[in-house]
């Protein structure tokens, strides 16, 4: 260890792995994950999103999995909760639409509004 | 970068690894990769929680929901419900309203609510085996904050303006004890750290150990610029395999970082920290006996002065502190001895770590405020006695501790008040005792520890103690006389007064204090030759109900010595004359008829 400077990069880059212990104040992403959830594709679409927050080094975001709101025929559902406690949710997920939520919903703070069930429900 | 979606922690402490955490973390590993959850979900081994009594225990991120008393079959189930599906295994959840509480995350818990973690902060949370970690967690940062913004001279300063005292035992300025060895002019001086935690039922050391081993390496250097020493002492007794290897781990972590070792953060200050352990002697945890031992020679205590901060290891200036001590210290200087200052009573600052053990609910490890009430510890967060009983006595400070009774449960818990009592702060030990225990017997329990860890050198302590045993073992056998009391007080105070180190000075608190609040008790042994808890042997005897029994027999199978006799419809009868009181048809009686006559 030869400075100050040196430490804290570490610290911080550890800090990015374990944030998870620690009180997260980003968004958090919650994969509907009951059976129906399951069949329609849920896990290759937390997967995604699991890897596109890593890829994009977004460490105060978590994702979670919760069970079944009851619009199965919409599922895969991804509830985004932004830091402010709103809640968007999207439905008939897939992993494309996942790392675009990233970038624009999670980075930009722009909700992708056709993905989300208001939008779905007005068809 | 790798970023899981969930962290599961498993306690890798002492306490939990003997209830099979190691065999629960490689289940994990094995369900996950089942599961195909490898590559989101990570498994980290981390410090002691606390909550022994309800271990194994385990925290899953980011709900931060605590399960308790795992068995490895109950894997499966958080694997597949939990983390595969997102469903929260209710029925191991920690807390009493388990039906609602979705979110029963640690501070929630009557356990943790009233705990102010600073020694412990890291316990729990951290992987102690992990050096980037403890870094995360603000770890060797007041390091590099002494070592280039701070002189020697401010350090010793801050340790002094926070109020810190000794936590293992004595209580002694640690500000004034850094500052005597700083001014010691000598080519060489010497950190210690005393890791050899011996009080029975102590282990608030072995958690820090175990949990946050860094955090004590990172003090000691801090220690070692403060007075000016490059050479540290971890004295860590043999008996804590696990605490030694991680021990062993952090320094060669911390090394290869050049956090220990030659010019650390670019500055001419070098430090190295190496173990050595201690083969189990309680005295070698008084500093000259353990500084002796350091040297390689037999543990025996020396006459102080000189003091340690004098003439220490190989009579050069030493600095001698505790564990816990240390474990405050990285703290102080991050936050600033005001903010620590700022926390506890007027003498007693910070907080304390308390190893709550007998007759309590929630068997374990709590750090408090100092100035916490024992009412507090033992009902708020120790979670009561069990099975109804009454609160009697806490012992603090093990062998060289004493009792506070019931009618002091008030008491908020700081040296000096517990000094007035005639108890000490000791290194942490909190013995709760209930109603069934018999306080003769305890003081003559702890009074037998001293006599088998006496090291000899001086005769009050080896001749005097043994004595003071030999008069309760005639107590509690129904021998005594009133006599005997007057006798085990004179005994006991001129051993005091006489003996060489601490061992032998505080010896006879345990019997001195129970004198102090249960002279009943001590009459009653000796004039009616009666034991009112029903403990000592000799002075009852096991009785059956004829109203109650019911001619099962049960009680006579489970006799060992076959002292029961009856036959059906006629009620059973013991044979004082042959039973040997083992209290196996007491225990064994499924109608309750069988009683102690007292």
């Amino acid at each position: 260890m030869k400075s100050v400077a040196e430490l804290e990069e570490i610290r911080k880059k550890t800090l990015e792995k374990i944030s998870l212990r620690t009180n997260a104040d980003g968004y958090r992403v919650v994969v509907g994950m009951a059976t129906c959830g399951i069949a329609a594709g849920a896990r290759p679409v937390m997967t995604a999103f699991v890897e596109e927050l890593s890829k994009r080094n977004i460490s105060n975001s978590n994702v979670t999995m919760t069970g079944c709101i009851g619009v199965c025929r919409l599922e895969p559902v991804v509830d985004v909760i932004e830091p402010n406690g709103n809640k968007v949710t999207y439905v008939n997920m897939t992993p494309e639409k996942a790392v675009r939520v990233v970038a624009e919903h999670i980075i930009n703070g722009r909700a992708c509004l056709e993905y989300t069930i208001s939008y779905e429900d007005k068809k | 970068m790798q970023i899981y979606r969930a962290h599961i922690l498993v306690c890798g402490g002492t306490g939990c690894v003997s209830s099979n955490s190691e065999r629960i973390m490689s289940e994990f590993e094995a369900q996950l990769n089942n599961n195909n959850l490898q590559s989101e979900v990570k498994v980290v081994k981390t410090g002691c929680f606390g909550l022994c009594a309800k271990g194994p225990i385990i925290i899953v991120y980011p709900e931060g929901c605590m399960y308790t008393m795992v068995k490895v079959e109950d894997i499966k189930e958080i694997v597949e419900e939990h983390l595969l599906k997102g469903r929260i295994v209710k029925r191991l959840l920690e807390g009493s309203d388990k039906d609602q509480n979705e979110d029963a995350s640690l501070d929630s818990t009557e356990f943790f609510k009233k705990q102010m973690r600073i020694a412990l902060r890291n316990c729990g949370v951290i992987n102690p085996e992990v050096i980037e970690e403890y870094i995360a967690f603000d770890g060797y940062k007041a390091l590099a904050k002494v070592l280039t913004e701070m002189t020697p001279e401010e350090v010793v300063n801050t340790v002094k303006s926070s109020g810190l005292r000794g936590r293992g035992g004595g209580g002694f300025p640690t500000g004034t004890k850094w500052d005597f060895t700083a001014k010691a002019k000598d080519d060489q001086k010497y950190v210690a750290c005393n890791a050899d935690e011996g009080d029975p039922g102590a282990f608030m050391d072995r958690s820090v150990l175990e949990g946050d081993p860094h955090s004590l390496l990172e003090a000691m250097a801090i220690a070692g610029y403060a007075i000016g020493a490059n050479q540290g002492y971890i004295y860590v007794r043999a008996e804590y395999p696990i605490a030694v290897k991680r021990l062993n781990i952090a320094i060669s972590q911390a090394r290869e970082y050049g956090l220990l070792g030659k010019n650390i953060f670019g500055t001419d200050f070098s430090f190295d920290i190496e173990i050595r352990l201690g083969a189990g002697a309680f005295v070698c945890g008084e500093e000259t006996a353990l500084l002796t031992s350091i040297e390689g020679r037999r543990g025996e205590p020396r006459p102080r002065p000189p003091f340690p901060a004098i003439k220490g290891l190989w009579n050069k200036p030493t600095l001698l502190n505790n564990v816990e001590t240390y474990a405050n210290i990285p703290q102080i200087i991050l936050k600033g001895a005001e903010w620590f200052a700022g926390i506890g009573t007027e003498k007693s600052k910070g907080t304390k770590v308390f190893a709550v053990g007998g007759n309590i609910n929630n068997t374990g490890l709590v750090e408090v405020p100092m100035g916490t009430t024992l009412k507090e510890v033992v009902y708020d967060i120790g979670g009561g006695i069990p099975n109804g009983k009454k609160f009697k006595a806490a012992q603090t400070g093990g062998p060289s501790g004493g009792c506070i009774p019931a009618s002091h449960i008030d008491t908020p818990i700081e040296y000096d008040t517990l000094i007035q009592l005639g108890s000490m702060m000791g290194s942490g030990g909190l013995i709760v005792m209930d109603e069934d225990t018999c306080m003769v017997d305890i003081a003559k329990f702890f009074l037998e520890f001293t006599v088998d860890e006496s090291c000899g050198k001086c005769p009050p302590c080896r001749i005097g103690t043994k004595r003071m045993l030999e008069i309760l073992e005639r107590i509690t056998e129904g021998k005594g006389c009133e006599e005997d009391l007057t006798k085990l007080e004179i005994l006991a105070k001129n051993i005091k007064a006489a003996a060489l180190c601490g061992l032998g000075q505080t010896a006879p608190n345990p019997v001195l204090s129970t004198m102090k609040y249960f002279k009943d008790e001590y009459l009653a042994h000796v004039n009616d030759k009666k034991c009112p808890a029903g403990v000592c042997k000799s002075m009852m005897q096991y009785v059956i109900s004829a109203e109650r029994c019911k001619s099962c027999g049960i009680c006579a199978k489970a006799c060992p010595v076959g002292c029961i006799s009856g036959e059906k419809k006629v009620p059973y009868v013991i044979d004082n004359d042959k039973c040997v009181k083992c209290g196996a048809c007491m225990e064994k009686c499924p109608f309750k008829a069988v009683f102690k006559n007292v």
